[in-house]
């Protein structure tokens, strides 16, 4: 039986639907994304889950009982907010102490669990700090141990690293995931940002306007978008115009001058999208003139313009010598690379 | 840079600020030392004003109990004031913060409209309100069963801090608000998931972040319910003076001009220890709130 369950939760403002027909399964120790743009729903589908919002339809179920049915602060969940939410008059220790104290857990103790957590999150020795005296990454931190502290049943985490700068919320990415790891809690992590996404979770939910777009690993989303939205939003995409002529035989899919046997059950226009990383140079195939080359260390990046339009190649960067700016080339990519979408029935 | 440039440089900003400095000197300053100054001078009843250095005012308005009474009815009436707007105001504003957007800004306009009204004529209603034993006021908490006899409010203490409240309500609700503006909006419910209940929030979260408001609106109320004139003057009347009404006593019926300044100026000098000092105690207090 799945762990938390959330069956088909609607969330309605006025006549404005904002989350509609959400279903999922978390199973225990899972770390699951929210992934979608900014309004897609994600963060009030987790408000949902904590309590701060009652859902208009669905029910939302933690080991089998009906958690909409308890106050907020009976769930005993752990959440991080995207600005922290610490308490600026209390010190780093009294922050995280707080939820101990709320649950009535003996002073040594309490201060034995403050310690530990305050350790485990890497701020050993700033019990005495003040949350405005702390960097960002350190009051990430100190409302990271406040929620972990009382050993929530699972974790909500709303957006909190997109406040952190580059380079330390990489940082934090790896940290979080080992700690998530350490302590086993059931984490669900609301973001817009498809790299914390694709590098934290097990299962991803891509969303859109209020509805699911597709659940699965990060490698399943990244390599079979389930829509157009998820292919556009989980990193780059190339989005070519094709038809499937099924005049000849054997039937062929034709983008342009490439072309490949055409798969099974389909024909007509079709687009195809292929990621930039799977395009390569080669002596036959889609035609195209480069247009702009960026260096970025480990690969390279071109911008081409295609047959089927505006392109975009990233090339590893092995040594190999790569085309210029104004080269003509030709585009080529495995079928099995490629995704395929419309087209009628054949 | 040049050594002239510089030192132009280092002009202008007097320069500029100069007009600002001069009107603040000319109708600020010279005013209020010639008032110091006024406080040392002797006067009779038939010899008027003489310029003289004595400190035969300031001895009086030590010595005599009379003066000590008004200074000590004035801090408390300044006091009581303070007291009911932080207990009434505060929870107005954070239940005004609470509100959504257009009652919000039905009620903002609600708490700030006596601002727009002279303070005479507040004060003036809250006589017709009060008016003897039959007053409105009266007659509502009688009927309430609240109270068995009308309590006098004209010509009392309890009048004049009624009155200075509900005239001060605006500048303690603001200065509330405007510390809650700065709270963390998911503060409470942060609080919320860590098990708090409302009364927890409230007392453990919410009330020490809004201290540093509800001191610093104590300190506008304080300092204006102390140097308030028209209020008690107008509920007060002849019988109950405050510091504000004697000095202005002085000046205009007995024409002891000295002795209204002596008594203005010890008023002041009281008033800008006590808001400086309690400043500084709250700054040093709530220093980790404030930054």
């Amino acid at each position: 039986m799945a762990y938390l369950e959330l069956e088909g939760i609607a969330k309605q403002f006025g006549a404005q639907t904002v989350v509609d027909d959400f279903s999922l399964a978390v199973g225990k120790g899972e770390f699951i994304s929210f992934l979608g743009p900014s309004g897609c729903g994600k963060t009030t589908t987790l408000q949902m889950i904590a309590g701060f919002l009652d859902p208009t339809r669905g029910a939302i179920r933690l080991e089998g009982k009906d958690l909409t049915a308890i106050h907020p602060a009976k769930r005993g969940l752990g959440i991080v907010f995207q600005s922290y939410a610490l308490f600026p008059h209390m010190t780093a220790a009294e922050n995280v102490a707080f939820g101990l104290e709320m649950r009535k857990v003996a002073r040594s103790e309490r201060a034995e669990r403050v310690r530990a957590a305050l350790a485990m999150v890497g701020l050993a020795g700033y019990e005495d700090r003040h949350p405005r005296r702390m960097s960002g990454g350190q009051q990430q931190r100190v409302a990271l141990a406040r929620a972990l502290v009382i050993k929530p049943s699972v974790l909500l985490l709303d957006e909190p690293l997109s406040n952190l700068d580059a380079k330390l919320r990489e940082e934090m990415q790896i940290e979080l995931r080992q700690i998530q790891r350490t302590i086993d809690t059931t984490t669900i992590l609301v973001t817009h940002d498809q790299n914390e996404a694709m590098s934290l979770s097990d299962r991803i939910v891509v969303m859109s306007q209020g509805r699911i777009e597709q659940i699965g690993t990060p490698q399943e989303t990244y390599e079979k978008p389930a829509s157009a939205f998820v292919s556009q939003f989980l990193g780059k995409t190339n989005d070519f115009a094709a038809t499937i002529d099924r005049t000849s035989a054997p039937a062929r899919l034709i983008a342009g001058s490439w072309s490949a046997p055409a798969p099974a059950g389909l024909s007509g226009p079709v687009t195809v999208s292929i990621r930039p990383e799977r395009i390569g140079f080669g002596d036959t195939g889609l035609g195209a003139k480069i247009i702009t080359r960026i260096f970025q260390g480990n690969h390279w990046l071109f911008q081409c313009d295609s047959e089927c339009g505006p392109a975009t190649v990233i090339r590893q960067n092995d040594g190999e010598r790569q085309p210029v700016e104004g080269e003509a080339v030709r585009l080529v990519w495995r079928p099995e690379d490629m995704g395929v979408r419309g087209g009628a029935s054949a | 840079m040049s050594v002239a440039a510089e030192e132009r440089n280092a002009r202008a900003p007097w320069a500029l600020s100069a007009p600002a400095l001069m009107l603040f000197v000319g109708v600020l300053l010279i005013p209020l030392a010639m008032t110091v100054m006024l406080s040392f001078h002797d006067w009779g009843q038939y010899k008027g004003i003489e310029p003289v250095f004595i400190l035969k005012n300031w001895h009086e308005i030590v010595t005599d109990p009379y003066y000590a009474e008004m200074f000590w009815r004035t801090f408390r009436i300044a006091i009581l004031t303070t007291l009911l707007t932080a207990v009434l105001g505060a929870p107005e504003a954070y239940i005004l913060n609470r509100m959504s957007g257009r009652w919000k800004s039905v009620f903002l306009l609600v708490i700030l409209g006596p601002l727009l009204i002279s303070v005479v004529a507040r004060t003036l209603g809250w006589a017709l309100l009060f008016g003897g034993n039959n007053g409105l006021v009266n007659k509502l908490l009688m009927s309430a069963g609240l109270i068995r006899a009308p309590i006098p409010f004209m010509f009392t203490e309890t009048g004049m801090v009624v009155a200075l409240a509900h005239v001060m309500m605006p500048f303690m609700v603001l200065s509330v608000w405007a510390a809650l503006q700065r709270l963390d909006p998911q503060i409470e419910n942060a609080a919320l998931s860590l098990g708090a209940g409302p009364v927890t929030i409230i007392r453990r979260i919410i009330m020490p972040q809004i201290m540093p408001g509800v001191l610093s609106g104590a300190i506008i109320v304080f300092s204006l319910s102390a140097s308030a004139f028209a209020t008690p003057a107008i509920i007060g009347g002849r019988r109950l003076k405050v510091a504000a009404t004697l000095a202005y006593d002085e000046f205009l019926n007995t024409l002891n001009w000295p002795l209204g300044a002596a008594v203005a100026t010890l008023l002041l000098a009281a008033l800008v220890l006590i808001v400086v000092g309690s400043n500084a105690l709250i700054e040093r207090r709530y220093a980790e709130v404030f930054r």
